[in-house]
């Protein structure tokens, strides 16, 4: 399972890369694992707002579907259009090319959102979760 | 990111091994407890295990099923008298579908028997139902000259699933397998080993079913890999498995099959053998449902949406609850969704009536859709299977 250390993660398994006032949301290596072929993501469309914790779209795969929450409070500002033509991108490339949508965050204090995990604690977190 | 979909139950005890589960660890497959034992529900992408076994051929580790022996003088009459179907009518080396059933009519398990010989009989039961039919088969055997063992672990058994099913098999073995029918078995060598080799399946392509000693197990699955290597053979998990016998539209228990249907409900009905000799559990029961009309049926849909329906998953008919769905996926040979479901007798017929009103082409008024988390995605009703291989 890989987990970049540059990157920050939710305990909801997806992560988050923070550029500036703008912050990239994907699933893990791990989610997407779990999920098995990952076949149809929704996502919000541009512009909606986003609130840190509360769902905002739904990723299907063959077995199971489940909520995306937003990791953080902003404006969408834009989302990732080969994903909705290639869904496998999700399993193949989770950190790279199988991003899911971008936020214009509320905050840009140049704090970390508060509430995300370091690349260590969601390590922990899913050792535990396999034992 | 959470998962919505029902949890699994508590597992107090360790999920059980098969023969085979070390080879499934070292092919880095991903493992679930599935009905108390380990088993791969992956081993890379299911969609490419799912398109092996359409295209090429899949192999399957189906150790967890649970066989059952039936054998003596009265074998055939006990089975009988404790299964809906009539496996005294079966000749040695011949298999057939069946259940059986409780004293209510609702299905207990479905089952595929083996005629061995006219005094030995093989019943291989889901694993989830496994101590359940061996405890009804003991039961309803008890009044005859008739033995009833688990063999469960006795036997490994592998599958051998695809159009190249065949032609991987044949160098293994001396059996001519152009005369190893459907639904046949044989006592044959594969790979140097005795085995049971039926032609049976649960995928909707030909292909093999080959029982085996456990210790056997590893070998056999090794010489079959090799052997159809260049074939484009590959190892095919439980999600597969799932969806090519939703897309052949075979039902599964616990979906589309429970305590609280009868075959008839199912659309099985062909299954329960109301007019052999002899009495039958189930058999006053299944009679009366016979003559009465039908309180639900079992149908095919496909979506045009690219969410999921499943299990569960309530179906409507101009906005009003009209079913369930029983059986969703992705379907990889369709490229779109498809579910099967137990709906209203009179809204299946109004649905075929109304093919336009079911949307099929997409353009259709949506009348029938099914309720994908609050959002009502139009379906069209079409004919089981979804997928019928061409022969």
């Amino acid at each position: 399972m890989t987990v970049p250390t540059e990157l920050y993660y939710t305990a909801e398994h997806e992560w988050v890369a923070i550029n500036g006032s703008i912050a990239s949301v994907g699933i893990t290596d791990h989610a997407q694992k779990a999920l098995g072929d990952v076949v149809f993501v929704s996502v919000p469309a541009t512009g909606t707002r986003v609130t840190s914790g509360e769902p905002c779209g739904e990723v299907e795969s063959t077995k199971s579907v489940s909520d995306v929450y937003s990791p953080v409070d902003g404006e969408v500002s834009e989302v990732n259009p080969e994903v909705d033509d290639d869904p496998g991108l999700v399993n193949s490339d989770p950190y790279g090319a199988g991003w899911l949508f971008k936020v214009k965050l509320d905050e840009t204090d140049g704090e970390v959102p508060p509430g995300l995990l370091s690349a260590a604690e969601y390590t922990a977190l899913t050792k535990d979760a396999d034992e | 990111m959470t998962d919505s979909s029902p949890a699994a139950p508590d597992s107090a005890p360790a999920p059980r091994r098969t023969p085979l589960t070390s080879v499934h660890e070292q092919l880095g497959a991903s493992l679930t407890d599935f009905a108390g034992w380990l088993m791969p529900l992956r081993y890379g992408s299911e969609t490419a295990e799912h398109n092996a076994v359409r295209t090429a051929a899949g192999l399957f580790d189906l150790s967890h099923m649970g066989e059952l022996s039936v054998t003596g003088p009265d074998a055939a009459a006990a089975l009988d008298y404790a299964l809906t179907g009539e496996p005294s009518a079966l000749q040695p080396g011949r298999a057939r579908y069946t259940m059986i059933a409780a004293d209510d009519g609702g299905v207990l398990d479905d089952l595929i028997v083996y005629r061995l010989a006219d005094e030995e009989f093989l019943i291989v039961a889901n694993a989830a139902n496994a101590a359940v039919v061996s405890a009804a088969l003991a039961e309803r055997a008890a009044g005859f000259d008739a033995a009833v063992a688990d063999r469960t672990d006795d036997y490994a058994l592998i599958a051998l699933q695809g159009p190249r099913a065949a032609a991987i098999l044949a160098p293994l073995t001396s059996a001519d397998l152009a005369a190893v029918r459907y639904y046949a078995s044989y006592r044959a060598r594969v790979a140097g080993r005795d085995v049971l080799l039926a032609r049976t399946g649960y995928t909707g392509e030909d292909g093999f079913e080959i029982f085996a000693a456990p210790q056997d197990a590893e070998h056999l699955w090794a010489e079959l890999s090799k052997a159809g290597a260049g074939d484009g053979l590959i190892p095919a998990g439980l999600a597969a498995r799932d969806t090519l016998r939703l897309e052949a539209g075979m039902p599964l228990y616990g979906n589309e099959l429970s305590s609280g249907m009868t075959p008839f409900d199912a659309g099985l009905g062909r299954v329960v053998k109301l007019d052999k000799a002899g009495e039958f559990v189930g058999r006053a029961a299944l009679s009366a449902r016979a003559a009465r009309p039908a309180q639900r049926k079992l149908v095919g849909l496909t979506l045009q949406t690219r969410r999921i329906p499943r299990h569960g998953y309530e179906v409507l008919w101009d906005d009003k609850p009209a079913g369930t769905v029983t059986s969703g996926a992705p379907s990889p040979t369709l490229g779109m969704p498809i579910a099967m479901a137990y709906i209203r007798p009179d809204v299946a017929e109004a649905a075929a009536a109304d093919p336009a009103g079911t949307g099929a082409g997409g353009s259709g008024s949506g009348r029938l859709a099914v309720d994908i988390r609050g959002r009502a995605e139009p379906a069209t009703l079409v004919e089981l299977p979804f997928y019928r291989r061409r022969t």
